[in-house]
């Protein structure tokens, strides 16, 4: 839908000025025109094809050898599949990415759009709090796992220290094997909170005022706005967060590396750092480039479910098509 | 919405439930904004710190002993001078080669009539949608086979294109009047100049916004320089700042590593302050986040 509309606006005539019209008569202007788009798209376009295009259709033949780049890659067919099933650290690291993704995104949208309706309010200092709940975002999360690795330990660590004072014992944090996913997702949403915030703030301040004060008029309450006025409004603000967010965590790879290293015990191993293992570290490309497909299978089964679901609750979703 | 609150509790003025609510949300505000900032606070303060004040339990906010050298003695070890001009020759590579690409492909589909440029454009826009992780394999499989293994092109040359970027440009151009164009046409001047005199310069925002972007996520990239860059003096900073606190030793030394993670992040807090407007207009339309 969203190439559809992309493309639309071309499609319709943009009237073309006298000048243009006369110069389209002649062919030969016209046939320079088309050379000339051509030249303009090649270097994209040659880097398209050698290093997006070529790689997937290599990637279709990678997932079907046995292949560990010393010697010359040997097929075996749908072999790669077969050892998924049984491999226990296969199913281990999918449920571990099910948890984190379906925890941290729920939760991560949940504040965001608290804190989006918190700023979206006319006050004196507004963007200060803005980029303050942003800031995050643009650090690189591996220097920000690595803040956060620390931050965790469990003796000299800040957090538990700062719970010390309120007299609770803090847990082990990432060296539990119970209390190291949560401690990825709270280290993560302080991460990427800000961008959901950003999107579902300026979702709202595209709802008209008049909205609200009809619904005052018809004498609705606080609670009854909010149900049927803001967020049937944002909806199609939060469909997208949630379709990227959920996109983006299956893919999450940099603080699992930095922050627990996977562990302890597999704990935090999701897909990501379990392909990135195989291929890498145990030379296994062809198990590797199977466990990636798998994990893309999966994003792309997610996303089309999210399509279908929208149906039912995006406002405005079903006239766009 | 505040004033339709106000008009239903009548009890206080609408001006003093106002000044109420603000007053709450400040609060409320602030304290959030604390937990965002402490863990940057906790950095900047620890770089400070000796080893020993480090260590201490219960730890203090303000170091004890202030120990400035930290910031020297972290941009001498390890290559860490290296990685930093390494990413910064990386980061300003892929900048430029990403405006250059992304805003002649832009041009072509937002301006020039040629056969097939829909359906070219439709593909662009599908290959924005194709995660990294399904590339990684067979991308490194062709460094390899290229001899690009532990080289700065390998981080490079595969990212100097950018279809996001495309889109975003022929976004822009469409909404450029055609008028300035006929008229550079009529005073003779070829399709590049064209794009090169006219297009170009009404283009800056957009320019701006992808810059930064591109910035921001090149900078910050780190799975593909951790399958590419094996050697040491090619790694960029992320890849350092990674392997310090991984290095075998009685104590780790996090006061050097929080100095090195300052020097990391500081280009790109400063990217985004300068370039704040530009940054949160690219979220904000087109919604894309950084990734790699």
């Amino acid at each position: 839908m969203a190439a559809e509309s992309a493309v639309a606006p071309k499609r319709a005539p943009q009237k073309p000025g006298a000048i243009a019209q006369l110069r389209h008569a002649f062919t030969g202007l016209r046939r320079e025109e088309t050379i000339a788009g051509y030249l303009f798209l090649l270097p994209n376009l040659v880097g398209f094809i050698v290093f997006m295009l070529f790689p997937i259709l290599f990637a279709f033949y990678i997932m079907l050898t046995d292949w560990s780049l010393a010697k010359a890659p040997e097929f075996v067919g749908l072999k790669n599949f077969e050892t998924m099933v049984n491999d226990r650290l296969f199913w281990k690291s999918l449920g571990n990415s099910f948890y984190y993704t379906f925890v941290a995104v729920p939760t991560g949208i949940f504040i965001a759009f608290w804190l989006a309706l918190a700023l979206n309010r006319k006050m004196r200092g507004i963007i200060f709090f803005r980029t303050v709940y942003f800031l995050p975002q643009i650090t690189l999360t591996v220097a920000a796992a690595t803040i956060w690795r620390w931050i965790y330990q469990p003796e000299i660590g800040m957090i538990n220290h700062i719970l010390e004072i309120f007299g609770i014992d803090g847990p082990k944090w990432i060296h539990d094997t119970k209390w190291a996913m949560p401690s990825v997702i709270i280290m993560s949403n302080w991460q990427g909170i800000g961008f959901a915030m950003l999107i579902l703030l300026a979702g709202l301040q595209g709802i008209p005022e008049e909205y609200y004060e009809a619904a005052s008029i018809d004498g609705a309450s606080g609670w009854q706005r909010m149900r049927y006025v803001t967020l049937p409004m944002l909806s199609p603000a939060i469909f997208f967060v949630v379709v990227t967010s959920l996109i983006g965590a299956f893919q999450s790879f940099d603080q699992f590396y930095v922050l627990t290293e996977g562990g302890p015990a597999h704990a935090t191993t999701p897909l990501t750092l379990y392909i990135f293992q195989n291929a890498f570290s145990f030379f296994k490309m062809g198990y590797g480039a199977a466990l990636a497909a798998v994990l893309f299978v999966i994003i792309l089964i997610i996303t089309i479910i999210q399509w279908q679901l929208a149906r039912r609750w995006v406002f405005g979703f079903e006239e766009d098509e | 919405m505040a004033t339709a609150s106000a008009r239903k509790g009548s009890l206080f003025g609408q001006k003093q439930t106002k000044i109420l609510t603000d007053l709450v949300l400040y609060v409320v505000l602030s304290v959030v904004g604390i937990i965002f900032i402490l863990p940057f606070a906790w950095m900047v303060a620890n770089s400070f710190k000796d080893i020993r004040g480090i260590y201490t339990y219960p730890p203090t906010f303000i170091p004890e002993v202030w120990q400035p050298e930290n910031y020297v003695e972290a941009w001498t070890m390890t290559y860490f001078d290296l990685g930093f001009l390494n990413s910064a020759i990386v980061a300003a590579a892929v900048v430029l080669g990403q405006l250059f690409t992304a805003s002649l492909a832009g041009y072509a589909f937002a301006r020039l009539r040629f056969p097939g440029r829909d359906k070219i454009f439709l593909l662009y826009i599908s290959l924005m949608m194709l995660p990294f992780i399904v590339l990684m394999i067979p991308l490194y499989v062709q460094m390899r086979a290229f001899g690009w293994v532990s080289t700065l092109q390998a981080v490079i040359i595969p990212f100097l294109f950018t279809p996001w970027g495309t889109f975003m440009m022929r976004q822009f151009m469409v909404t450029i009047p055609r008028e300035l164009e006929d008229a550079a046409r009529i005073d003779g001047c070829g399709f590049f100049r064209t794009y090169w005199l006219i297009i170009l310069p009404l283009t800056k925002p957009a320019l701006a916004t992808l810059a930064i972007f591109t910035f921001v996520n090149t900078w910050n990239m780190f799975l593909w320089p951790l399958i590419i860059l094996g050697k040491p003096k090619v790694k960029t900073l992320p890849l350092i700042l990674a392997s310090l606190q991984n290095q075998s030793g009685m104590r780790t030394p996090w006061h050097l590593i929080m100095a090195a993670a300052t020097f990391v992040v500081i280009p790109v807090l400063m990217a985004f302050v300068l370039g704040q407007k530009y940054y949160v207009r690219g979220i904000v339309t087109s919604g894309i986040k950084g990734g790699g």
